[in-house]
C-alpha cells in the first residue's frame, strides 16, 4: 500500500519537475509546479506530516503559485518561449553534467550509505500520529522556538513592505524633500536674552519659512 | 517491500538537481524562480524523512521556516522582477547583464 502511494506520487512529483524545465509557456510551467507540489503534499502525508502537507496546499500551491500566475499575467510574458535557441554556447550540456554530476553524487552518498541514514534518535518533542501531529508542532512552535516564530513575523513584515517599495510606480514629477530645520553653527541660539523661549521659538519659525523658499527655489 | 527513509532521500535528490538543471537552463526568471521553488521542496521532502527517520520534530519545524522563508523569498523576487519588467519589457535574465558593471 505504502509502496504504491510512494511510487505513484513520485512519478507524479518527478513528471511535474521535468514540466517546469521543459514548459515552453511560463503558465504551463506553474501548473506543473502545482503537480509536483500536490505530489510532495501527498509524500508528507504519507510520513504523518499532516499539518504540513495542508500548509503545503495552502501556502504553495494556493499562495505562492497564484502569485506567479498574477505576475505573469500582469506582465504579459505568457507568451511560448523558444526553446531552441541556445543562447550562450555550451550552456545546456554544461547544465545537464552539472546536473548529472549532482544526482550521481547525492545518490552515490544514499548508495553507500548502507546503514541508511543515521543520526542521533531526535530530543525534542515525538512526533505524534496524523491527529497529534498539529499540536505537537503548534506547542513546540510556540514554546520553544517562540522566539524564531517572532523573527518570522518580522521578515514576512519586512517582505511587504519591500515588495510594496520595489512595485509600486512613481506618478509625476518625484516630490521634493522635505527640509529639516537646523540650527546652524553661525547662529547659535541666543540663550542669554530676555524672553529667549519666546525668540528662539520665533528663530525656529523664520528658520523654518526661510528653508522651505530655498526648498522651492 | 516497505518504504525505507532512503527511498524519499533519492527522490529528494533527483527532485534537487532537476531543480538545479532548470535554473542553470532556463532565461525566463519566472520560470527561474519555479525551479528554486523545486529545489527548496526537495530539501523539504528530505527535512520530513530524516525527521520521520530519527522521531524529532525539528524536521518538520524546519520546513516551517523554510516555507515561510521561501514565501517571503517569492514576494520580493516577483517585486524585483515585476520592477524589472516595467523598464524592459521582456527581459530575459541574458538581458540583464548590465548590472555586472
Amino acid at each position: 500500500m505504502d509502496v504504491t502511494v510512494f511510487l505513484i506520487s513520485a512519478a507524479i512529483v518527478l513528471v511535474g519537475a521535468l514540466g517546469v524545465l521543459a514548459a515552453r509557456n511560463p503558465v504551463h510551467a506553474a501548473l506543473f509546479l502545482v503537480q509536483t507540489l500536490f505530489g510532495v503534499a501527498v509524500l508528507f502525508v504519507l510520513q504523518d506530516a499532516t499539518f504540513l502537507a495542508a500548509v503545503q496546499v495552502i501556502v504553495y500551491a494556493g499562495a505562492v503559485v497564484i502569485l506567479f500566475l498574477f505576475v505573469i499575467m500582469l506582465l504579459g510574458v505568457d507568451r511560448a518561449e523558444d526553446l531552441g535557441v541556445e543562447p550562450i554556447v555550451g550552456q545546456r550540456p554544461l547544465a545537464a553534467v552539472i546536473g548529472a554530476s549532482l544526482m550521481g553524487l547525492l545518490l552515490t552518498l544514499l548508495l553507500v550509505a548502507t546503514d541508511g541514514p543515521t543520526g542521533a534518535p531526535g530530543r525534542t518533542a515525538p512526533l505524534g500520529d496524523g491527529v497529534d501531529n498539529t499540536r505537537r508542532l503548534g506547542e513546540a512552535l510556540f514554546t520553544d522556538y517562540v522566539f524564531a516564530v517572532e523573527l518570522t513575523a518580522l521578515l514576512l513584515t519586512v517582505a511587504v513592505v519591500g515588495a510594496v517599495v520595489l512595485a509600486r510606480t512613481v506618478k509625476g514629477a518625484l516630490q521634493p524633500l522635505p527640509v529639516v530645520a537646523v540650527a546652524t553653527a553661525e547662529e547659535p541660539p541666543r540663550a542669554t536674552d530676555e524672553g529667549s523661549g519666546v525668540d528662539s521659538a520665533d528663530e525656529f519659525d523664520t528658520a523654518t519659512s526661510e528653508s522651505i523658499e530655498g526648498g522651492d527655489a | 517491500m516497505v518504504v525505507t527513509t532512503s527511498w524519499y532521500l533519492a527522490l529528494g535528490a533527483v527532485l534537487f538537481s532537476l531543480g538545479a538543471v532548470g535554473l542553470l537552463i532556463r532565461r525566463n526568471p519566472l520560470v527561474m524562480f519555479m525551479c528554486v521553488e523545486l529545489m527548496l521542496n526537495a530539501v523539504n521532502l528530505t527535512f520530513v524523512s530524516l525527521g520521520a527517520e530519527l522521531g524529532d520534530l525539528g524536521g518538520q519545524l524546519s520546513v516551517f521556516f523554510v516555507l515561510v522563508v521561501a514565501a517571503a523569498e517569492v514576494v520580493v523576487g516577483l517585486a524585483v522582477v515585476v520592477a524589472i519588467m516595467r523598464r524592459r519589457q521582456g527581459a530575459t535574465t541574458d538581458d540583464l547583464s548590465v548590472l555586472g558593471g
